[in-house]
C-alpha cells in the first residue's frame, strides 16, 4: 500500500514533526515500505489469542502516599531551554 | 415550541492525597511555581511513574458511596497530545478499563421530589499543569508552572440524565457533598479542587432523539456552571430557531467577562491516540481491599441527613443543608450536642454563622467562631441569660475575637434582667411616669389595647438598657394593666 | 592489561598486582589512542574516573571492597548520568545533563566501578548500524568499513577494542545481541523487569531491558551480578532474588536439552554463518548436551508486530522532547507550533523521526485495531510458541543474526532491509524472555554470534552453557588485528 500526501501530513500535525516538501515523496516512499511489512500481521489467526498474560506478570505494585521529593527547580531549570521567575517559558500560547 | 435541555456532566475531583499519583511530589497549593514539580513530573528522560496507593483508595472509596462497580482490574492509557502544561505529551489516565463503573447519585429537587443520576464511569488521571498568561513574563511568552502536574484526578462521567439547570446544578452539589464528605476531596473549588466540563443539548419537548450537544469545559464553580449552562441553551435555541443547526464543538466560558465561545476547530481536531501505558501494569484491586475500605468508609450525606432528622428533629430541608459539607455537618453536631438545642443550632449555623462565613469567603472548618463558643452562646439564649437579639451582638463580638461569651455579656452589659422583683419594680415606674399612656390604654377598644402595649415595651426597654427579659415584661405588664381596668 | 577479563582484573585488583589508577589510566590512554580509529565512545569522563579509582584503591586497600570495585567500565548513552551529559546519540539531548543516575549506573557506583565516559549509539536506540547516531557511525574493530552493529554499536566496538574490559547497553529488539556478535564478544540481554529501567532514556518501554557486554560469559555473569536489582522506582522491575550469576558457570551441561528452532535456520541466513552456527552445535553436543529440533511457527511474525509495537511505544516516549523542559529548543520561534515541530525536526533524526510517524500512524483512530490491536496479539502468539517450546526444553540456540558484520550504507534506503537484521533476536523481546550471544566463529574475518534463549529468569543456566562452550572454544580470546 501507498501512505497518501494527506496522511503523512496527519501524521506530522499528530507528531509536531515538519516535512519538508521536498522529501515528502521518500517520507511516504518508506513509510509505505514499512507498513507493507507490518501488513503481514493480517495474515495471522488470532482466534485463540487470549488477553496479556505473562507467567510471571504480577500487578501494579503501589507506593505509601508520603513526600520524599524535595524541590531541586534550580537543579532542573539550569538545564532548561528558557525560564523566567521559575517559570518555563515557551512562545505565547493561544487562549 | 417549547425545549427541553439535556445536560450531561464530566466533573474533575482532585483527590486529597499528601503526594501526586505516580510520583512522591507534595501537591500542596499556592507553592512557589515549579517547587513541587519533581523529576517524574517534569517528564524529565528515563523516569517512570510508580502508583500512589491513596489514590486508588480513595477512587474505590468514591465507587463505594455511589454503589457503583468496582473495577477491580484497572489499566491506565496513554492519551497522547501536545501542550506546554502536559510534560510527558501524554495523559496517563483510563479509558477502557476504569477503576469505577456504573453507578448513581440522588439528588433532591426544590419540590421534595428525588431524582437518580446515573454515573457511567469514573477513572483515575493525572493532571495538567497551569500555563501562566498574565504577569511579568518576556515579552510574547507564556510561563508553565508544573506543581499541578501529577495531582491525582477522578473524572467522573455521568449519563445525560439531567433535564435542567437546577438539577445539574443540584448533582454537582451533591457530588461536591459526597466527595467532601468521605474525605477524598477538600473541595476548595477556588483552587480548582472540582471542576466542571458541561455537554449540552436541547430537543423540542417530547422528543426522545438526542439533539446535538456541545461540551463546555473547565468550570471552577457552581455559579460559573450554571451561567454557562444558561448561556448555552439560550443560544442552542437562538440558532435552532432561527434555522440553523448546532455544530458539535468544545467552548470556553470566561465567568469574568461572562462570554462564552467556541474553541477553534484546529485546536480541537485531534486524535488521541490512547494505548495501554506500558510503564504501569494493570492495577488490582482485591475484594479485602474493597471490603476494608467499605467498613471504613465515612457517613454518606444521604444517610447523615436522615440521621439529623431523626436524631435532631430538624426538617428535611435543614438537614439536608446541614448535612451536605462534612465540615459544616461537624460544626453543627458539636453546637448541638453541647447547646441542647439541635434547633437554634441549626438556625445559628445557617443563619448568621453561614453569612459570616461566606461574606469573609471562609469555610466552616475555619470558622473564628469556634463550635465550642457558638454553643456556649447558644447555652446563655436557652437559659435566658441573654436574648436572640442580644445574642447578634455577642456573635459579633466573638466575630472579631473580643473573648468568651461570658466575657463578652459582662464587657458589654448585656445581661438579660430576669429577676421577676426588679422587673416589677421598672413597670411599676414606667406606668407611672406616663399616666397619659395608661389612661389612653384602659380608654381604648380590646382590639386596639394590643397594639399599645408596644409603646410602653419600648419605654421599658430603654429604661432598661434593654436588658430586660421581654417575654418576662410582656406578662408582667399584661398583668398590671390588666389590673387597671 | 587491556587484555585481561573482568575476571583477571577483579583478581589483580583485590589481589593489589595494579591498582584501580593504573588500570584506569591504562584505560583512558587506549581510548585517546584508538577512538579515533572506531568512534565508540562520545563522551570520557577522565577526571572523575580518576577520582573514582582513587576511591575504589582505598576500599580495596581495606580487603573488603566488593568484586567489581576499581573496574573500569563504559555506560552507554542511553543511561542518564548524574552531572555527564547523556545525549542518547541525539542532538536533542546534547545539552542534557541530567542531575540523577539510572538505577544501573547507581548500582555500579555503589559497588565502586570506575565510569571511563559514554559510548556512542544510534539515535534514541533505534537502528542496527550504529549509522543514525548523531554523533557519527561508530566502526566495527574486525573491519572499520563496516558497522558495528546497533544499537549499542559503541559499548559492543568499545569491548571488542579492548578500550573497556565491559560495558552497560540496552535491548529492545536485539540492541545488545547483534552488536554483540558483529563485533565478536559475549552481550546478554536479561528477563523483561530483571535490570531496573529507571533512568534508562526509554525507547519501547515494553521491550528495552539493559544487560551487559563483555568479552566473556564469565564477564557478563560478573556485571549482571551488579546491574539486577529490584528497584521500587520501576513498576516494571520484578521482585525476585537476584541469584549470583558466577556461582553456576562451572555447572556441567552435559543432559541440557538444546532446542534448535528450524526457523531459524531459513532462506536469508549467510551460509557462512550457518556453518559456523552449526559447528558450535557440534562442539556442544561433544559437550553432552542434547539437541533437539523445534519449531517456533510464528517467527516470521516478530518483525512485523515489533514495528508496531516498538514505533508505538516510542512515539508516546519521545514526545516529551518537546523544546519546554530541556533538551533542544529551536532558535526563534515564531510560535507555538513552530517552536514544536522544528525543535523535533531538527532535533532528531531521519529513523526516529520515521519510526514516530510510523508509531503515530498505528495507534491513530482507524488503525488502531488492524495495527496495534492485531500486533499485541501477534505478541501473544509468539510468546506461547516459546512457552510450548520451554516445555520440553532448557534452552534455545540458534544464530544471532543472520549475516556478518555489512558495510556502511549497505541498507541504505530501504529501512525494511534494517529491519530484518533483527529477525532472530526481536522475538525474545517481544516475549520478554532473556537472550545473550557469545562469539562462535569467523566468516570472511568478521566475528558470528550464536545465540542462546533462555527462559524466564534463567540468565545463571545460559551463562553456564555460554561459558561452558567458552571451556572449549577460543572464539571470544580473539581480537581484531593491532589489538593484542
Amino acid at each position: 500500500m501507498i501512505i497518501k500526501r494527506e496522511e503523512i501530513e496527519k501524521l506530522a500535525t499528530l507528531s509536531r514533526i515538519s516535512i519538508d516538501e521536498k522529501t515528502i515523496t521518500d517520507v511516504s516512499e518508506r513509510l509505505s515500505s514499512v507498513l507493507n511489512l507490518v501488513d503481514q500481521l493480517q495474515t495471522a489467526n488470532t482466534d485463540s489469542v487470549q488477553s496479556i498474560s505473562r507467567p510471571f506478570q504480577v500487578s501494579q505494585r503501589l507506593r505509601a502516599d508520603e513526600i520524599t521529593e524535595s524541590n531541586q527547580r534550580d537543579a532542573f531549570q539550569v538545564i532548561a531551554p528558557a525560564t523566567d521567575n521559575g517559570l518555563f517559558t515557551v512562545p505565547k500560547m493561544i487562549d | 415550541m417549547n425545549w427541553e435541555t439535556v445536560i450531561g456532566l464530566e466533573v474533575h475531583v482532585q483527590l486529597a492525597t499528601k503526594t501526586k499519583i505516580f510520583s512522591a511530589a507534595s501537591t500542596s497549593f499556592g507553592a512557589e511555581p515549579n517547587t513541587q514539580a519533581c523529576a517524574i513530573d517534569l517528564a524529565m528522560p528515563g523516569t517512570l511513574p510508580v502508583l500512589n496507593e491513596q489514590a486508588v483508595h480513595y477512587a474505590v472509596m468514591f465507587g463505594l458511596a455511589i454503589d457503583a462497580e468496582i473495577g477491580q482490574v484497572s489499566v491506565f492509557e496513554r492519551k497522547n497530545y501536545f501542550y506546554p502544561d502536559l510534560p510527558k505529551g501524554y495523559q496517563t489516565t483510563q479509558l477502557e478499563k476504569p477503576i469505577v463503573g456504573r453507578g448513581a447519585v440522588g439528588i433532591q429537587l426544590a419540590d421534595g421530589s428525588t431524582k437518580s443520576i446515573r454515573i457511567h464511569h469514573a477513572h483515575l488521571e493525572e493532571d495538567a499543569g497551569k500555563s501562566v498568561h498574565e504577569g511579568d513574563l518576556p515579552l510574547g511568552s507564556s510561563g508553565v508552572d508544573l506543581n499541578r502536574a501529577g495531582t491525582p484526578l477522578i473524572e467522573i462521567v455521568s449519563e445525560p440524565d439531567m433535564r435542567s439547570i437546577e438539577e445539574a446544578v443540584a448533582f454537582a452539589k451533591k457530588l461536591h457533598s459526597i466527595v467532601t464528605s468521605i474525605g477524598i476531596c477538600d473541595g476548595e473549588m477556588s483552587q480548582g479542587s472540582m471542576r466542571f466540563d458541561v455537554n449540552v443539548s436541547v430537543r423540542p419537548m417530547g422528543s426522545t432523539e438526542l439533539g446535538t450537544r456541545t461540551e463546555t469545559k473547565n468550570l471552577n464553580s457552581f455559579k460559573f456552571m450554571e451561567e454557562a449552562i444558561e448561556k448555552e441553551v439560550e443560544r442552542q435555541i437562538d440558532v435552532i430557531e432561527d434555522g440553523g443547526t448546532i455544530r458539535q464543538e468544545t467552548r470556553l466560558y470566561n465567568g469574568d467577562t461572562k462570554v462564552a465561545k467556541a474553541m477553534r476547530s484546529k485546536e480541537e481536531a485531534n486524535d488521541y491516540r490512547y494505548f495501554p501505558c506500558p510503564d504501569l501494569l494493570p492495577v488490582i484491586v482485591s475484594d479485602d481491599t474493597i471490603e476494608a475500605l467499605r467498613r471504613a468508609l465515612p457517613e454518606l450525606p444521604d444517610a447523615r441527613q436522615a440521621r439529623f432528622v431523626t436524631q435532631y428533629a430538624l426538617s428535611l430541608y435543614d438537614a439536608g443543608v446541614l448535612s451536605s459539607d462534612a465540615s459544616i455537618a461537624s460544626f453543627f453536631e458539636t453546637v448541638a450536642n453541647s447547646c441542647g438545642n439541635p434547633k437554634l443550632a441549626a438556625n445559628w449555623a445557617m443563619g448568621e454563622l453561614s453569612a459570616a462565613l461566606n461574606n469573609a469567603g471562609l469555610g466552616f472548618a475555619d470558622s473564628p467562631v469556634s463550635a465550642e463558643q457558638l454553643a456556649e452562646m447558644i447555652a446563655r439564649i436557652v437559659d435566658s441569660s441573654i436574648s436572640g437579639k442580644m445574642a447578634k451582638q455577642v456573635f459579633e463580638a466573638m466575630w472579631q475575637g473580643e473573648g468568651n461569651v461570658d466575657d463578652i455579656i459582662d464587657a458589654k452589659g448585656l445581661k438579660q434582667v430576669s429577676d421577676s422583683g426588679a422587673l416589677e419594680k421598672i413597670v411599676t415606674d414606667v406606668l407611672e411616669a406616663n399616666p397619659a399612656m395608661v389612661e389612653d390604654f384602659v380608654s381604648s377598644d380590646e382590639n386596639k389595647r394590643k397594639k399599645k402595649l408596644g409603646g410602653f415595651m419600648g419605654q421599658i426597654m430603654k429604661v432598661s438598657k434593654g436588658q430586660a427579659n421581654p417575654q418576662q415584661v410582656n406578662q408582667i405588664l399584661l398583668q398590671k394593666l390588666n389590673e387597671l381596668l | 592489561m587491556h587484555n585481561y577479563t573482568i575476571a583477571e582484573l577483579v583478581k589483580g585488583l583485590q589481589s593489589k598486582q595494579f591498582s584501580s589508577v593504573e588500570l584506569t589510566q591504562h584505560f583512558l590512554a587506549r581510548i585517546r589512542q584508538f577512538n579515533d580509529q572506531y568512534n565508540a565512545v562520545i563522551t570520557v569522563t577522565e577526571d572523575q574516573a580518576l577520582q573514582v579509582a582513587q576511591l575504589a584503591d582505598q576500599r580495596l586497600a581495606t580487603g573488603s571492597a566488593p568484586a567489581l570495585c576499581g573496574v573500569p567500565l563504559l555506560h552507554k548513552d542511553i543511561f542518564c548520568t548524574k552531572g555527564v551529559r547523556t545525549s542518547c546519540g541525539s542532538k536533542m539531548l546534547d545539552n542534557f545533563i541530567p542531575p540523577y543516575n539510572a538505577t544501573v549506573v547507581e548500582n555500579f557506583e555503589q559497588t565502586g566501578a570506575v565510569m571511563l565516559g559514554k559510548t556512542n549509539m544510534d539515535e534514541f536506540a533505534m537502528g542496527s548500524s550504529n549509522e543514525t547516531s548523531f554523533y557519527g557511525p561508530v566502526k566495527n574493530p574486525w573491519a572499520t568499513d563496516c558497522v558495528p552493529g546497533g544499537s549499542s554499536g559503541g559499548s559492543a566496538a568499545a569491548v571488542a577494542g579492548r578500550l573497556a574490559p565491559g560495558a552497560t547497553a540496552t535491548d529492545t529488539g536485539g540492541s545488545i545481541r547483534q552488536p554483540a556478535a558483529l563485533c565478536g564478544i559475549s552481550g546478554l540481554k536479561p528477563t523483561y523487569g530483571r535490570v531496573s529501567r529507571w533512568g534508562m532514556i526509554a525507547f519501547a518501554s515494553s521491550l528495552d531491558q539493559a544487560g551487559p557486554m563483555a568479552r566473556t560469559a564469565e564477564d557478563c555473569a560478573l556485571l549482571l551480578n551488579c546491574m539486577a536489582s529490584f528497584d521500587d522506582k520501576d513498576s516494571t522491575c520484578v521482585d525476585r532474588e537476584v541469584p549470583d550469576y558466577s556461582a553456576s558457570l562451572n555447572k556441567p551441561v552435559k543432559g541440557l536439552r538444546i532446542g534448535i528452532p528450524k526457523e531459524y535456520f531459513s532462506e536469508g541466513l549467510h551460509p557462512g554463518t550457518e556453518a559456523a552456527v552449526k559447528k558450535a552445535l557440534t562442539d556442544l553436543e561433544a559437550q553432552g548436551v542434547e539437541l533437539v529440533e523445534i519449531s517456533l511457527p510464528n517467527s516470521d511474525l516478530s518483525v512485523p508486530a515489533y514495528y508496531v509495537i516498538a514505533p508505538a511505544e516510542a512515539s508516546a516516549n519521545l514526545s516529551r522532547f518537546d523544546g519546554v523542559k530541556y533538551g533542544y529548543r529551536c532558535e526563534n520561534p515564531k510560535d507555538l507550533q513552530d517552536m514544536y515541530c522544528r525543535t523535533r525536526s531538527e532535533g532528531f533524526g531521519e529513523e526516529v523521526q520515521r519510526r514516530i510517524l510510523i508509531g503515530t500512524y498505528c495507534l491513530s483512530a482507524g488503525y488502531y485495531d488492524a495495527y496495534y490491536g492485531k500486533a499485541q496479539q501477534v505478541r501473544q502468539l509468539i510468546e506461547q510458541d516459546f512457552v510450548k517450546a520451554f516445555a520440553d526444553v532448557d534452552l534455545i540456540v540458534g544464530p544471532t543474526c543472520p549475516s556478518p558484520a555489512f558495510k556502511f550504507g549497505a541498507k541504505g534506503d530501504d529501512p525494511v532491509a534494517m529491519y530484518l537484521e533483527d529477525i532472530y533476536t526481536i522475538a525474545t523481546n517481544l516475549a520478554g524472555l532473556p537472550g545473550m550471544s557469545v562469539p562462535c566463529g569467523m566468516v570472511e574475518g568478521k566475528p558470528v554470534g550464536l545465540q542462546i534463549i533462555g527462559n524466564y529468569f534463567d540468565e545463571a543456566r545460559m551463562l553456564n552453557l555460554a561459558h561452558q562452550f567458552q571451556q572449549v572454544t577460543d572464539w571470544h580470546t580473539q581480537a581484531p588485528e593491532g589489538i593484542l
